[in-house]
């Protein structure tokens, strides 16, 4: 019959109509200013560098190695080494970025940075509401605009920010087994000594 | 056919060359014509509402993409083929990195090629479904079968955005393997819906598939033959749709496709109705390969652990890999000169070739019939301009 396959969508769209009153899977959006939907944990949207304690210029992991300004497709990364050296978390002195800016209207949120970075010091940020009506300034992060704290980091992405504190730990560990070991090599040596060179002075 | 714009005084043809009676009118479809599917411009010759002449006009969203990756390392090159055709990021991905590792002689690990299996399938299902939605809208249905389609692909979305951290740009397979394992959870959430697919397949097929308008619309429009097909190089949904059996899943089995059992819908007219069903039968052989590959996923490693991300120089050579993207044959030459960035790079995007069939199929249709045949293509402009 002619116009029944009209109909029978028509019937579909009423079920749709009227199920969205029934079953609360059919309602699909959400008001979003007011309502959120809850944030998915792997999302990405622009870089930033994580610093640990409590100070961003102390505790700073970048170590402007510039790994990731060589290896960013649209190389939207620019950093200027220092000329002197600060202790990094495990004591060592390195040198750290004397500028560090990311341009993120160039940024297209590719994550190869993240993936290079060999001191696990930048990392994607979940931030989305970035709009600004300056299209220079207020898209060109400086350091201190791009420094967010450990704790920021495992709050946004607990799974992997766990990793990676895991893994420091145990870098640290190691380092500590390692001056211990040293150090009481060290004093055995020194025993040793005492006992070859006879009486104790 | 020529890729150069007209200029605006010179005329298309010339009035009196032709046999028809009345004047000939010049329409000027594009490039912000709202059912173009993009920045894209069609010069039409009309005699009455009759097409007697059209010439596609595209190059507005050029970017330079092919010399870009030559100056950019192999890695850097990927999250750029996201751009290509933007609705299916993660298939632009799999052929790129097909290409490389035939290129390298890279290996990947089963649980790898099972993800890019599942990923890649689930990116033909909201392409398909969409593509449909865009149809139905190119004829007028305003709305509705757009928004259906557009609910099941956000449940896809959701899904690329809790394995890969974005729902569009997914920038998801390295190689040699994939970038991120499953998160907690995810398989499950997965199977949840492919599960509930059909549903929507029949949803849809009750909607449209008998509709009276539709038929009308589509039926005997926009026909395509099986040797002009074969002639012009159309490939992918299109070519079967015209019975062209020719799908590189079966062609050339690459990734591990010949262990799952599905079939390949074939067409018999190649009109714009063949197409739409084609699309629809292709998401149910979709939703059959999940099914199986979710099932029989092993556990094991995604990438392999020797591969470096840096420093990736392979040996002086070429390779040519293809893959079947949701629009057609998608392939990547590339030649190495053993330096860290390719010597050429070269795409073969299946929606410009499937584009350069236009003008046949339009001819002698309505005006009104052109963007419902163009919908049918399945273009995206950021494949055909590159």
């Amino acid at each position: 019959m002619l116009g029944s396959g009209i109909l029978k969508g028509m019937v579909e769209t009423a079920r749709n109509f009227l199920g969205s009153y029934i079953g609360k899977d059919r309602l699909t959006t959400v008001q979003f200013p007011e309502e959120r939907l809850p944030q998915i944990e792997a999302a990405r949207s622009f870089p930033f560098l994580v610093y640990d304690g409590a100070d961003w210029q102390q505790g700073m992991r970048c170590v402007s190695c510039q790994i990731c300004e060589k290896e960013c497709p649209p190389k939207c990364i620019f950093i200027e080494k220092s000329k002197d050296k600060k202790p990094d978390a495990m004591g060592k002195p390195q040198f750290y970025p004397a500028v560090f800016d990311i341009d993120i209207s160039v940024c297209m949120s590719c994550q190869i940075c993240v993936e290079v970075c060999p001191f696990d010091a930048i990392k994607m940020d979940v931030d989305f509401e970035l709009s600004t009506d300056d299209r220079f300034g207020g898209l060109l992060f400086d350091k201190q605009r791009l420094s967010k704290s450990n704790e920021y980091y495992n709050a946004i992405h607990p799974t992997e920010a766990g990793a990676v504190d895991a893994h420091f730990a145990e870098e640290r560990a190691k380092l500590e087994a390692k001056t211990k070991a040293a150090l009481h090599a060290k004093l055995a040596l020194a025993a040793e000594a005492q006992v070859a060179g006879g009486e104790p002075r | 056919m020529s890729t150069a714009a007209y200029p605006s005084a010179q005329l298309m043809l010339e009035p009196a060359a032709n046999g028809s009676e009345g004047q000939l009118l010049e329409v000027s479809m594009g490039p912000q014509h709202p059912s173009t599917h993009g920045v894209f411009r069609m010069n039409v010759a009309l005699d009455g509402e009759r097409v007697v002449k059209l010439k596609p006009v595209f190059g507005y969203l050029h970017r330079n993409h092919e010399k870009i990756a030559e100056s950019e390392t192999y890695l850097g090159s990927m999250p750029y083929t996201d751009r290509l055709d933007y609705m299916c990021s993660i298939t632009n991905n799999w052929g790129y990195a097909l290409a490389v590792e035939k290129l390298a002689g890279i290996v990947v690990p089963e649980r790898a090629e099972y993800l890019r299996i599942i990923t890649g399938e689930l990116t033909r299902l909201q392409n398909h479904a969409c593509l449909i939605g865009f149809l139905m809208q190119d004829m007028g249905a305003s709305g509705t079968p757009l928004m259906y389609a557009f609910r099941e692909r956000e449940s896809i979305l959701d899904l690329f955005e809790s394995l890969t951290g974005a729902r569009m740009m997914c920038n998801y397979m390295r190689f040699g393997g994939c970038r991120a394992d499953m998160p907690a959870g995810w398989l499950e959430q997965a199977q949840k819906v492919v599960a509930a697919f059909p549903r929507f397949l029949d949803e849809y097929e009750q909607l449209l598939t008998g509709n009276e308008i539709l038929m009308e619309r589509t039926q005997g429009v926009g026909v395509l033959s099986a040797r002009l097909a074969v002639s012009a190089g159309i490939s992918g949904p299109m070519a079967r749709a015209s019975g062209v059996n020719y799908d590189i899943r079966k062609v050339d089995k690459y990734g591990i496709y010949e262990r799952f059992a599905f079939r390949v819908p074939l067409g018999e007219h190649g009109d714009v109705y063949d197409r739409y069903m084609i699309r629809l039968l292709e998401m149910r052989e979709s939703v059959k390969i999940l099914e199986q590959a979710m099932r029989t996923i092993p556990a094991g490693p995604i990438v392999d652990p020797k591969l470096r991300i840096r420093g990736f120089r392979p040996k002086a050579g070429e390779a040519y890999g293809r893959i079947e993207s949701p629009k057609g044959e998608l392939g990547f030459y590339l030649i190495s000169d053993g330096s860290p960035n390719p010597y050429r790079y070269r795409v073969r995007p299946p929606s410009l070739i499937n584009l350069t069939v236009l003008e046949d199929l339009c001819l002698g249709h309505n005006v009104a019939d052109i963007v419902v045949i163009l919908g049918s293509v399945d273009i995206v402009l950021g494949e055909v301009d590159r």
